[in-house]
């Protein structure tokens, strides 16, 4: 978790050689480009293919019920409606009404249950349609799910998995429209992921639902580009390395990746903002020759600080892109981690991008205005670098 | 010793006044107490919004606004009951119930500004598309997440009691809350109940049963003799009625009313059955989970609009001619504030800014001030010919 590291002194922090995930480098090729930019494709010769997001999860979930009978997965339509946004497609018919299981709309009672279950010793998947009907379950989340093992002295596990869409959609105003990054992410006793590429999403809920404790899935619905119906970052493909593609492919919880390397400016992002941050980071590299590195999360907690410390020393100038609103973020958390561990780093006070601080707007102008676009993360990178 | 076992315990009757055929059920009944114009009225206004449904969803299909909500099947429980609500009562809808709003008198400008989010919208573009709401008659702005109404609902209907108690020559208020049978699956509308039966609430429940949340059928969302029982459960004066059956509804709805309003205030729940005939929303195909002939026969076989027609014709009321001239003014009408909200201008610059606090904080008051400065410096880069008083409202 995220306290150890928190306690070290910087020097010692800095000094610490970083860790690279065992299974895939960091700087691979296959995720320097924007993938949103290429085109869906077949196997290549190197033995990746183009796998979307949806079919990650689904797969990664797949892979998870066949693996462990403790397994199951709970939520409203994920059975015969194959999921909200046909996550759970095809599962139901694989594995039975005993282990992919429709809930009545009873947020706190399935979540509850799922809760409980996980109390009793099995591994429940518990989906929310989005994260922010969860807010009628949340009391189980954090006072439960998150707090029993450490109040039972550490006999009570609590193996679950809670995942689901989270952050704004589009068209579908306030009470859809929220991140809640940090909210969960404030937690002692939860974990917190938050995938952006295929690979991240069936490498961290494969990890998720490994994990003992209680993991939080932040999964993303939308991707603010092309027409309406492609908007779906569920639906949006992804290059998913060979090693990715078996059923042993699990991303370690806690490791940041450097999807873009660069040298003088560092952007830190999480799930569908890293796309933008990359498209960003071309128009930067196009219109004024700046590298940017763009460094996606992953996980927001336990958070990677080595990783962003790392990168900060080097470009000497820390930027985070994020959706949630502005105060108390994910953002400002990165931004104050900075201020700790890289001061004397920093040759230009660190900025955030944010949503804005208003309850999420209906109309397409005003949404479109309250969450970070491209050109906002161009514009605030060229102002902090003096461009 | 002896359980109760709730399969051997006899099912809630369903009220009914009129049959499929649109046939009065009871022969001895004393004769229906509305005048006629007031029944020709429900069927118009139950004909606008199917009329208002069809194009709209199709609207939406051709990507002109994000996201609608049909109520096929389910106008008879809406507009039956809100005929027999007064203005100043008040009223917590869901998000299936756009017949409330049409028999209170929002007009097709403010069903089309809503979804337009144009400059007349009362919610100022800040809304999904269904999300109604009006100051008079009360009604409240509808709320996505699930259920939260019901125990508001119970709160309005208290402070509805204790008003009347600090001033009894106030006219009598009851709430009309309006939920799924699916949402009664939430913990709040079992919080919502209990709490208007310990309080002693002015407020009527009305459930509309049915039979789908979005893909989940009743079997699987409850055990037990439907939402009915629960009213019982909670001590609560409790009606099942066909929902197909605008007498019936109507009926029920007044005499709850009347409940509602006895022994200082009490709470009455009304489960009215019906058959959803449309997807869930626009986000929802319903043939994935349920077959198109179930959905074909139930159109066909028993429907609100159908059986408050044939009743109108064994009358002497209606006839194909006047139903077909109807439905063609009722479309023509729909078109026409369609495309005027389409095309309206948008609200001012300020909402943008506006109601997220009462008062304007001082820093959007900056960024007012910033905007302004921009607009009136570049005026070239910036079109906002299209929000009203361009430069001017902000």
């Amino acid at each position: 978790m995220a306290a150890p590291r928190l306690f070290r002194p910087a020097a010692r922090l800095l000094s610490s050689r970083l860790s690279s995930t065992p299974l895939r480098p960091a700087f691979s090729q296959t995720a320097c480009a924007p993938s949103v930019l290429r085109l869906r494709g077949y196997a290549t010769e190197t033995g990746a293919k183009e796998v979307t997001v949806r079919d990650a999860l689904n797969e990664a979930l797949a892979e998870e019920l066949e693996g462990n009978e403790k397994t199951f997965v709970m939520g409203e339509e994920v059975a015969q409606y194959n999921g909200a946004y046909k996550v759970t497609r095809g599962l139901l018919d694989r594995f039975g009404p005993k282990r992919v299981i429709d809930t009545p709309i009873t947020e706190a009672g399935f979540t509850g249950l799922a809760v409980g279950a996980a109390l009793a010793g099995l591994h429940p998947i518990c989906e929310f349609m989005t994260f922010n009907f969860a807010m009628q379950s949340i009391d189980h989340i954090i006072n439960s799910a998150a707090k029993t093992h450490y109040m039972s002295g550490g006999i009570q596990p609590c193996n679950i998995t809670f995942r689901g869409p989270n952050g704004f959609a589009a068209g579908v105003a306030a009470q859809h429209s929220q991140d809640y990054s940090a909210w969960y992410g404030s937690i002692p006793g939860l974990k917190v992921v938050a995938p952006w590429s295929a690979e991240d999403a069936k490498g961290l809920l494969k990890a998720a639902i490994r994990d003992p404790n209680p993991v939080v899935v932040l999964e993303n619905e939308i991707l603010s580009s092309l027409t309406q119906f492609d908007r779906l970052l569920y639906g949006q493909a992804f290059p998913m390395s060979e090693a990715a593609q078996k059923n042993d492919f699990v991303l370690p919880i806690g490791k940041a990746k450097i999807e873009r390397p660069g040298k003088d400016l560092t952007i830190v992002s999480l799930s569908r903002c890293v796309g933008q941050s990359l498209n960003a980071a071309s128009q930067l590299k196009q219109k004024y020759g700046v590298e940017a590195e763009v460094i996606n999360l992953r996980s927001v907690k336990p958070l990677d600080v080595e990783t962003i410390i790392q990168s900060l020393k080097k470009t000497g100038r820390l930027m985070c892109v994020e959706s949630g609103f502005p105060m108390f973020g994910v953002a400002s958390e990165i931004l104050a981690l900075s201020m700790e561990y890289g001061f004397d780093y920093l040759t230009a006070p660190a900025v955030r991008v944010t949503g804005a601080e208003v309850p999420t707007p209906y109309a397409v102008g005003l949404e479109q205005m309250s969450f970070p676009q491209e050109d906002t993360i161009v514009n605030q990178a060229a102002k902090l670098l003096r461009l | 010793m002896e359980f109760i076992n709730p399969t051997e315990v006899s099912n809630i009757p369903t009220y009914r006044v009129m049959d499929s055929d649109g046939v009065l059920v009871d022969k001895t009944r004393k004769p229906l107490d509305i005048p006629k114009e007031q029944i020709l009225e429900w069927y118009k206004n139950m004909l606008t919004v199917s009329v208002m449904d069809v194009v709209m969803f199709e609207a939406q299909r051709q990507g002109r606004l994000s996201f609608y909500m049909v109520s096929a099947g389910e106008e008879g429980i809406s507009v039956g009951s809100a005929a027999a609500l007064t203005p100043d009562d008040v009223v917590f809808a869901q998000y299936r119930e756009a017949g409330v709003f049409q028999q209170r008198g929002f007009t097709l400008k403010e069903f089309m500004s809503q979804l337009f989010a144009n400059q007349h919208d009362n919610s100022r573009g800040r809304n999904m598309p269904v999300h109604y709401g009006k100051n008079y008659p009360r009604t409240h702005t509808i709320s996505s997440p699930l259920a939260t109404q019901i125990p508001q609902a119970s709160g309005a209907a208290y402070a509805l009691k204790l008003q009347t108690l600090q001033n009894p020559d106030l006219p009598p208020r009851i709430v009309a809350c309006y939920f799924g049978e699916g949402a009664a699956s939430e913990g709040d509308f079992h919080a919502g109940l209990n709490i208007a039966a310990t309080r002693s609430c002015p407020v009527v429940f009305i459930c509309r049963n049915n039979g789908y949340a979005i893909s989940t059928p009743t079997l699987e969302q409850y055990r037990g003799d439907g939402i009915a029982s629960r009213g019982v459960g909670y001590g609560i004066d409790t009606i099942r009625v066909d929902g197909n059956d605008i007498f019936a509804v109507y009926e029920a709805m007044r005499e709850a009313r009347r409940i509602a309003l006895t022994d200082g205030g009490k709470p009455v729940l009304i489960e009215a059955m019906s058959y959803r005939v449309s997807h869930h929303s626009t986000s929802d195909d319903s043939f994935a989970y349920r077959a198109r002939v179930e959905v074909e026969d139930w159109k066909r076989r028993d429907n609100p609009i159908i059986r408050l027609r044939k009743w109108l014709e064994n009358e002497g009321l209606w006839n194909e001619d006047i139903e077909r001239d109807t439905r063609d003014q009722l479309r023509k009408a729909v078109l026409k504030e369609f495309g005027e909200a389409e095309r309206e201008l948008k609200p001012p610059l300020r909402s943008a800014f506006e109601g997220v606090y009462e008062e304007i904080t001082e820093e959007a008051q900056e960024q007012m001030k910033d905007l302004k400065r921009i607009l009136e410096t570049y005026p070239e880069e910036y079109d906002i010919r299209q929000f009203k008083d361009g430069i001017n409202g902000l």
